[in-house]
């Protein structure tokens, strides 16, 4: 009997070893302690799908609903986005938990960025501070004033940094792209800020050559931002008048998208096989901005010497026909 | 008065000046692309490429009329290397130079049965049966960056293109400068430019 307790005892400490063993795994595979996954659940086992199933009272029975879509959260972005160690109750009213939502949860106000950012060591290299200075000059803040949050932006619960972590730059691009069309392309939550109709981007864009290949290998922020070299994101957005339309100042050696899009991977004037602006030429070509200078010389020496012997041979045509 | 031989018809002069301009504007906005710069503006980068589009297709259409011409017409046998072309491309290197300063006479007079001399020959089937039909399927390929890049060899493949389309249209605008030049050994230095006008050749 006693041998027997002894097993049991032994297999229970070892399960419970193991599961422990097992969630720290989890956690620094992932980078999310358990504690917030198991928080979110409560949260997440509504929000987290398109339907849902609550108990009843007045019927009796289990009822199935269909989620308000703008408040459903993806899981799988929301744990991989920067907030993924949060809680829901770390931002959103304690009241949450109670089932049904009070109509006041509604109306929370909701927290910007600098709540949290501002102010803080931790945060001090991203100079949250100046992000919002330069929002502040930007077209959105102008036109929209308090109205216009990061959030509007940055949604707090997908948002990743990527620019400078992202390798892959057509995903990088595309996200970021994305966050621009989510109103630009998007009447509805367009028209939160303004009763104006939305803009066609790809008429409004018509004029640009390549229109495809421009979407897909450069960010809206590249033309429609100042480039700022203090901060890591430009985001003082301008307005579509003051907006980058000579496209030299892109496809010329001194091109702007080393001072935004390629920021991060500026790797040097000139590359060893001669050239310019070579972190373009990973994913892409643009022409005039990567220009070879052995290719330039080559070509600048042999037009010279054929010149050079055009002329001379032209020279002793004319001497000895004057002879 | 010297002898004139009528050698270039007028489809022919049609297609050469056609040629003739459209590679000229090609090489002016290929130049202001690949060098452009805000501080020394040649042409508008837009414009450029939007005149480079148009005149490209022009001339990938006539190289097009000029392969029909040649296949229709007896001038397609000029664009062909007959036996002993190297002796030959040899002995007029020679007249062009010293022969020419001696007072020499050409070694090969120009005739209707052969119109180009032994290094005209050779310089126009390199431009007209390589470099031409080279440099325009590049520059259909520029044309469509979209599908070269994404559909077929990847994201390398347009910078590739266009090294290749830069270095090819390099090439014409050597030609067209030694053209031009070769252009001024006639009976007298405008005789040649002035038969690309009214059809006829002047001998020496």
């Amino acid at each position: 009997m006693k041998i027997r307790m002894q097993f049991i005892f032994a297999v229970v400490f070892l399960i419970v070893i193991g599961e422990s063993l097992l969630v720290r795994a989890q956690e620094e595979a992932t980078g999310i302690d358990s504690y917030t996954y198991e928080q979110n659940e409560s949260c997440l086992k509504c929000h987290g799908h398109k339907l849902y199933f609550y108990y009843n009272e007045g019927v009796g029975h289990d009822v199935k609903e269909r989620m308000n879509p703008y408040f459903i959260i993806d899981s799988a972005e929301y744990y991989a986005s920067n907030h993924k160690n949060f809680t829901c109750t770390d931002c959103h009213s304690l009241e949450c938990d109670d089932f049904p939502h009070s109509g006041q949860m509604r109306m929370e106000p909701k927290f910007a960025c600098l709540d949290c950012h501002a102010g803080d060591e931790a945060y001090a290299k991203y100079d949250f501070e100046k992000i919002e200075v330069e929002f502040q000059k930007s077209v959105h803040f102008s036109r929209h004033s308090e109205d216009f949050t990061c959030s509007m932006c940055h949604n707090p619960h997908t948002y990743k940094i990527n620019a400078r972590t992202n390798e892959n730059m057509a995903e990088f691009i595309l996200y970021d792209n994305e966050i621009c069309l989510t109103c630009h392309a998007d009447i509805s939550k367009y028209q939160l800020l303004t009763t104006k109709e939305n803009p066609n981007v790809l008429k409004t864009h018509s004029w640009l050559p390549n229109q495809v290949l421009h979407f897909k290998k450069v960010r809206c922020l590249e033309c429609h931002t100042e480039v700022n070299n203090d901060i890591l994101v430009s985001h003082n957005i301008l307005p579509k008048e003051q907006a980058v339309k000579q496209c030299v100042e892109c496809h010329s050696k001194d091109s702007r998208l080393m001072a935004s899009l390629y920021k991060y991977q500026f790797t040097g004037k000139r590359s060893k096989i001669g050239f310019s602006n070579d972190a373009m030429l990973e994913d892409s070509y643009v022409i005039g901005a990567n220009r070879n200078y052995y290719l330039n010389m080559i070509s600048i020496g042999l037009f010279g010497l054929v010149l050079i012997g055009i002329f001379i041979h032209a020279l002793l045509r004319i001497i000895i026909k004057h002879k | 008065m010297s002898e004139k031989v009528y050698l270039y018809p007028v489809w022919i002069r049609f297609w050469h000046w056609t040629n003739a301009l459209m590679c000229l504007l090609l090489i002016i906005t290929g130049i202001s692309m690949q060098y452009s710069d805000p501080a020394y503006p040649m042409i508008r980068f837009d414009w450029s490429v939007n005149i480079h589009n148009i005149t490209g297709i022009i001339l990938a259409l006539s190289y097009i009329f000029f392969l029909i011409g040649n296949m229709l017409t007896p001038n397609g046998k000029h664009y062909i290397f007959r036996r002993g072309i190297l002796k030959n491309i040899i002995a007029q290197a020679k007249y062009y130079a010293f022969g020419i300063f001696k007072g020499e006479n050409p070694p090969f007079p120009i005739t209707v049965e052969s119109k180009f001399n032994p290094l005209q020959k050779l310089s126009y089937i390199v431009i007209m049966h390589i470099t031409i039909p080279t440099v325009a399927i590049s520059g259909v390929m520029l044309l469509f960056p979209e599908i070269i890049a994404n559909d077929f060899f990847g994201s390398r493949a347009l910078h590739a293109t266009d090294i290749f389309h830069v270095m090819m249209g390099f090439i014409v605008s050597l030609f067209l400068v030694v053209h031009l030049y070769f252009c001024t050994i006639g009976h007298t230095p405008i005789s040649n430019f002035k038969g690309m006008f009214n059809g006829y050749h002047e001998k020496h």
